[in-house]
């Protein structure tokens, strides 16, 4: 295991794991707590959509995934607001439309489509340079945006109606936190893949939600959660040649379950219940 | 209520009309509060009680019509900074019992509007929602989850988190809905306590007579979508206007 550590892809891949769990581990805090996991889903393929289509155009495929992904971001709440729909259904619509481009693009494509399907399932050990870089400070601005707003943002999970009551910016906030959100799930495109990454926004924040009451300790738990799973998936996909990225789900579906099992808040309640 | 003193408009609603779709949820709607009045609601289910206070705060869409608050013309881009003297108690909000926010840090999100987006609460702030959770008898709640308080606790956060805006005018939906008697009783008290203590304007809606207030000075009976009744509270409290008003419904 030690010996790969001379190799700076392996250097490179354990930032990456830090990175990309700690960065997903937050945004994920947002989208368990306004109740729209399947916009980790959405957002993921809006990505891949857009890098299949710069793939074609012959444009950087990551900077085509960023404008397809803040372009979804960005509709998901006036869709909503327009058809009075739950969010989630407006996510649901957003997702059928960047699915269908996706195969379209596919579809399109002429020749062996690895170029392509790398976005789908990603690989933590060819991250380049300039992904780390493109992740440092996407991890940077995702965090930055907490410190800046975090009383606001608390209100904003807490409910979105009272929020706007108060006077506070609500739909700029939810609308900045969908952005940011869809910028991640970019960034980590080439490492987890945009098949992938979805559960490692709902994975590890669903697990911090089982075992604390404080938000602070939530988001905490929920990037150590993230990086542990990727670090640890990492490691294991090492040492067995398995798939990473899938290996790290896998990581992070098993936290999720220890910490269901041993949640105290499910003690509390059932005695509350009893 | 400040009787003798010239009082200016709180509230001025002219000609508003709110629409959902196809459904009319408020027809033609004039209304004027002064500063200081402790107006009462009433109306059957449907008459358009609850979107007439989403008009005062700016969380209802008009379709037609004018809204003043506290002198000035509500218009996009000053409601924000409107909503900050509004207080809002909603009529009821679901918590997830394991939703990781407790009762101080709900009655904070107050004073987070109010001091604006870019500004961290001080202790001043801090010391605000302190006491406001005192003068609502919460205090011992400070740190419990606000998904695991009852109906009646659960009122009086949003009570506290209300008056933590420190705001000029308090909108109460139906504050006492589903609470027993002596919750009722309890929180009454608190928003009368309120009411005279930071000499607020508070608009309340309610379908059930027996919680107006006696100091309630001014009633407003809607029926389907309109208002049939605008008067002192001693005109509008008859057995035939009530009888009326919640007769065919």
């Amino acid at each position: 295991m030690f010996e790969a550590l001379q190799f700076p892809f392996a250097w490179r891949a354990l930032a990456a794991a830090i990175l990309g769990g700690g960065a997903c581990g937050i945004v994920g805090v947002w989208v368990i707590l306004m109740r729209i996991p399947f916009v980790g889903v959405a957002l993921s393929h809006a990505a891949f959509a857009g890098a299949v289509f710069g793939l074609l155009l012959g444009i950087n495929p990551l900077f085509s995934a960023v404008v397809a992904c803040v372009t979804s971001s960005l509709l998901i709440g006036p869709i909503a607001e327009r058809s009075d729909l739950e969010p989630n259904i407006s996510i649901g619509i957003i997702f059928s439309i960047v699915l269908g481009l996706a195969f379209l693009g596919i579809g399109l494509m002429r020749g062996p489509r690895t170029g392509a399907l790398r976005f789908i399932w990603g690989n933590i050990l060819l991250v380049s340079p300039a992904d780390i870089i493109v992740m440092i400070v996407m991890t940077a601005v995702v965090l930055g945006f907490l410190f800046m707003f975090f009383n606001q943002i608390q209100a904003v999970l807490f409910n979105r109606e009272i929020a706007r009551a108060t006077g506070i910016p609500e739909k700029a906030l939810f609308i900045a936190m969908l952005v940011l959100c869809g910028l991640t799930v970019t960034a980590n495109l080439n490492t987890i893949g945009g098949l992938l990454i979805f559960s490692l926004i709902v994975n590890p924040p669903s697990a911090a939600y089982q075992l604390t009451y404080r938000l602070k300790t939530m988001y905490l738990l929920s990037g150590l959660f993230g990086i542990g799973s990727c670090l640890v998936g990492l490691l294991i996909s090492y040492l067995t040649d398995a798939p990473s990225g899938a290996v790290i789900i896998i990581t992070s579906s098993i936290v999720f379950g220890f910490a269901l099992v041993f949640s105290p808040k499910r003690r509390r309640l059932k005695l509350k219940k009893g | 209520m400040n009787q003798g003193v010239q009082r200016r408009n709180a509230v001025r609603i002219q000609h508003v009309s709110v629409t959902y779709y196809e459904h009319i949820a408020l027809r033609d709607v004039s209304l004027e509060f002064l500063q200081g009045d402790f107006v009462g609601i009433i109306g059957p289910n449907g008459a358009g009680k609850t979107t007439l206070l989403t008009v005062i705060n700016g969380l209802g869409k008009i379709r037609a019509g004018s809204v003043e608050i506290l002198g000035g013309k509500a218009t996009s881009r000053n409601l924000k900074r409107l909503r900050r003297s509004i207080g809002y108690v909603p009529q009821h909000i679901n918590i997830d019992p394991r939703s990781p926010i407790n009762c101080f840090e709900a009655v904070m999100i107050g004073r987070i509007g109010k001091i604006g987006l870019f500004h961290r609460p001080d202790n001043k702030d801090f010391e605000i929602a302190e006491q406001m959770m005192e003068l609502t008898r919460i205090g011992h709640l400070r740190n419990r989850p606000v998904g695991q308080i009852s109906g009646g606790e659960s009122q009086k956060v949003n009570l506290a988190r209300a008056l933590t805006q420190e705001p000029e005018i308090l909108l109460l939906d139906e504050p006492f809905a589903n609470l027993d008697p002596q919750a009722v009783r309890e929180l009454s008290r608190l928003v009368l306590e309120a009411y005279e203590r930071f000499k607020l304007t508070i608009v309340m809606v309610t379908h059930q007579l027996e919680h107006l207030p006696e100091i309630c000075n001014r009633v407003v009976m809607m029926k389907d979508t309109r208002i049939v009744f605008n008067g002192a509270r001693n005109e509008a409290l008859t057995p035939q206007r009530i009888k009326r008003l919640f007769d065919n419904v």
